[in-house]
């Protein structure tokens, strides 16, 4: 489905297995029994109303709700085949290898190539090296033409969609082999927007991505893979309905409900 | 119609408290102003005072003062902000931060010459340090530890949360997180207060009266004593020994506290643009 680039083999490995993942806000319990296996080398789509716990699930695989308070999953979630939630496994070496990518761009109060080289200098990279980071992280955003004659200007300076770019070198920078984006579009400009679309079909011959979205279209435009999540009665947990190539889910899905939600019958 | 009448009279009730308040504090400055303009010569600034009348300058006294406050403030700052990092991101949240939080609270609101008396007590006589620029400077700073601790603190939890997300997703440890996004991120508003705590300082008279003695000396280390801008003002004015003089001091010094206070919104503006 995803026109930009070369569509994803059957036999592509699994990056992230998750089995049976239940997760808890304190006694809310937000999200049950979901299985799903990423590929690598992929994009995957989460769709699904607000509120169905799409976003807290994005957050399972960095360990990102670990900050939360009383916040806790059950099951397991592999990433190559290992445990993140292991004893042993620390959070901080985890988020190097996952990146991620917030809906509210948040380039630090910094320049924008302290901004870029922040994730490098917090693993102790040299300094001589950092020139040729920064530069390599902002040509792979597509932001090096923009900024190149200004990178001592506060990162901020730059407009919404040049910032959530700025966010993706940051990223970049120290080199992940995923990319989680918690809808990184739905606070910037159309114009932006196809620009970090086109961004992720470039990316994804290296790394692996995945993106929450409430945008059907763009799931479509963007994703090989998608997951519909819904949770259908307020209250109850939610569940991953279905979860199939993209082209199957928007022309032929197998679920009643992820047929309805699609064809814009609720949601 | 009776509407119009209450609004009228409410507008004009503001109005007049508006004016009031600008009209103090224009006639406090203007009196000054006009009675001190005068003295404020180079010579008055850098000479010292001559005679039974105080005649001449008031160069050690500005000097005591800048010491002092120096002194004071390179001792808080690391202390406050030590102490909010603490309060603000790694103490758990409940009855004991909120004990240490109306502690602070409770401390700013100490009468100064309270501070004064227990700065005399603690410094001066049980430590045996004297009469000295350290001894007012520890008592300066117990004034000075709450408001830029407090300052810091909001300024800390001030910080966007999604400044903190995006550290911690590059692979941040908390401490990393803390060091290198929220305090460079909260780092104008954390200088604002030292500054305005600074300013008070200046002013403060009360503290240093007890703590550094009223001896008209060059402060040179640590332990000598001296007499501040404050106390200088109060001895010409209250034993009528140099009104004129009392006038000038007063003036340069509120030019002094409106300097550090202007200072302080010129950064906290400057940083603000981005």
């Amino acid at each position: 489905m995803s026109y930009r680039s070369t569509p994803v083999p059957d036999d592509a490995l699994e990056k992230i297995t998750v089995k049976g993942l239940d997760f808890f806000y304190g006694d809310f319990h937000a999200l049950t029994d979901i299985t799903v296996g990423i590929k690598e080398k992929a994009v995957t789509a989460f769709i699904g109303p607000s509120g169905c716990g799409k976003s807290t699930f994005l957050r399972c695989f960095n360990r990102m709700n670990d900050l939360i308070p009383g916040a806790r999953a059950e099951g397991r979630i592999t990433l190559d085949g290992q445990d993140i939630y292991a004893a042993g496994v620390d959070p901080v070496d985890l988020r190097r290898r996952i990146g991620m990518i917030f809906q509210q761009p948040n380039p630090f109060p910094m320049s924008i190539y302290d901004n870029v080289a922040f994730g490098p200098r917090l693993q102790g990279v040299k300094k001589a090296d950092l020139d040729k980071i920064v530069q390599t992280s902002l040509e792979r955003a597509n932001l090096w033409k923009e900024t190149k004659d200004i990178l001592g200007r506060n990162g901020l300076a730059l407009s919404g969609g040049q910032q959530q770019r700025l966010c993706i070198a940051r990223v970049l920078a120290v080199e992940p082999e995923v990319m989680l984006m918690d809808e990184p579009c739905s606070a910037i400009d159309p114009t932006s927007v196809q620009k970090i679309e086109d961004l992720m079909a470039e990316l994804k011959d290296r790394i692996t991505i995945v993106i929450v979205t409430h945008n059907m279209q763009q799931a479509a435009r963007v994703s090989d893979f998608t997951a519909f999540f819904l949770q259908e009665m307020a209250g109850e947990p939610a569940v991953l309905v279905e979860y199939d190539r993209t082209a199957n889910i928007f022309t032929s899905p197998k679920d009643r409900r992820t047929e309805d939600y699609i064809t814009g019958r609720f949601g | 119609m009776k509407k119009n009448i209450a609004n009228a009279i409410a507008l004009t009730l503001l109005w007049i408290a508006a004016i009031v308040t600008v009209a103090v504090l224009g006639t406090v400055i203007l009196y000054v102003f006009v009675n001190g303009i005068g003295e404020l010569t180079p010579k008055f600034i850098f000479t010292w005072p001559e005679g039974v009348a105080a005649e001449g300058g008031i160069w050690p006294t500005i000097v005591s003062t800048m010491y002092v406050t120096v002194l004071a403030m390179v001792i808080v700052t690391p202390i406050a902000i030590l102490a909010a990092v603490y309060l603000a991101e790694y103490a758990v949240q409940g009855r004991l931060v909120n004990t240490i939080r109306f502690a602070a609270d409770s401390l700013a609101s100490v009468p100064s010459i309270v501070m004064g008396l227990f700065g005399l007590a603690l410094f001066v006589e049980a430590a045996g340090i004297g009469f000295s620029m350290l001894s007012a400077a520890l008592a300066l700073s117990f004034l000075m530890l709450p408001i830029v601790m407090r300052t810091t603190e909001e300024a800390i939890r001030a910080v966007p949360k999604y400044i903190r997300w995006g550290s911690y997703g590059l692979g941040a440890t908390k401490w990393q997180v803390v060091s290198r996004s929220v305090l460079p991120a909260s780092m104008p508003r954390i200088v604002t207060g030292i500054i305005l705590a600074t300013g008070r300082a200046v002013g403060e008279t009360a503290v240093v009266i007890y703590t550094m003695g009223q001896a008209i000396n060059l402060p040179i280390t640590l332990f000598d004593s001296g007499r501040p801008m404050t106390v200088h003002l109060y001895l010409l004015a209250m034993e009528g020994i140099n009104l004129p003089a009392a006038y000038g001091t007063a003036l340069l010094l509120m030019i002094l506290i409106l300097t550090f206070n202007l200072g302080a919104r010129y950064f906290l503006r400057r940083n603000r643009k981005v």
